[in-house]
């Protein structure tokens, strides 16, 4: 398997949805591959540290305001 | 009334978020929140049911925000096929793993405006993916659904929004890296 092999089947290595035959090439050319087995690991803390941050929260009083302006709005069509 | 009332109370936090991301200002999300709300308030009756409410709620959201980038851009065309065409990110670059974990080399709010910055740099076809999916949680199907795009076409941007990100976050921690073995060269 080549390295271009391997990234087209990156999204469904870290999505877990790899068929098991395939399964099997992917951790063989991970062990002889440094630079895929970065990429992996790399992008899938780039995933985690995404889903671990709240980047743009929604602060209670402005969750109010926009809750009464969104429902006042409805009232009115 | 009530059972939408409830419909808002449970999904305006996702849909904010998912506005900021597209919109990238506090004052158009708040805009976008209110009009997608109120555009599906008015479309209820066109809800097939054949999809999760939350999956059509977000097609109008990310359609508004759109809308929204558009005017703030005067007039000029922004759609969810702008920019994908670039070759940045398809082949990974940067092959330096990642070590100590970024995440005990930064704090809280450094890492999310690191996070921030980064994210904000990837056009807007690719990030808006990347949200949905990876943020979000939403499926594939529900993305493709959501975006109105195909299915190989969300597992193509995904996996060049996930590289890109990727390249543009080991550029950042490798900075860090540099400058901290200055700093102790000194």
């Amino acid at each position: 398997m080549t390295c271009t092999e391997f990234l087209a089947q990156l999204d469904d290595m870290l999505d877990q949805d790899v068929a098991i035959p395939l399964r099997a090439d992917l951790q063989e050319h991970l062990r002889c591959c440094e630079h895929c087995e970065i990429t992996l690991n790399t992008t899938r803390k780039t995933i985690q540290i995404y889903r671990s941050h709240e980047l743009y929260e929604l602060p209670d009083s402005l969750r109010e305001r926009l809750h009464t302006a969104i429902m006042a709005k409805c009232r009115k069509c | 009334m009530q059972a939408f009332e409830k419909l808002v109370r449970q999904y305006e936090r996702q849909v904010f978020r998912i506005a900021q991301h597209i919109v990238q200002n506090r004052e158009d999300a708040e805009d976008v929140v209110q009009d997608a709300f109120l555009k599906a308030f008015e479309k209820l009756d066109q809800f097939q049911g054949n999809s999760k409410f939350y999956t059509w709620l977000v097609r109008i959201a990310v359609n508004e925000a759109l809308m929204r980038l558009r005017k703030r851009r005067t007039g000029r065309m922004v759609s969810i096929d702008e920019d994908v065409a670039t070759e940045e990110g398809s082949m990974p670059r940067d092959l330096a793993d990642w070590s100590p974990d970024p995440e005990s080399m930064y704090g809280q709010s450094e890492m999310a405006d690191i996070l921030r910055k980064t994210i904000q740099g990837l056009p807007p076809g690719f990030r808006v993916v990347f949200v949905l999916r990876d943020v979000e949680g939403l499926s594939t199907e529900e993305t493709a659904e959501s975006l109105g795009l195909s299915i190989p076409a969300v597992k193509s941007r995904l996996l060049r929004a996930r590289l890109q990100l990727r390249e543009r976050l080991a550029r950042y921690f490798k900075k860090r890296d540099s400058r901290s073995s200055q700093d102790g060269a000194k």
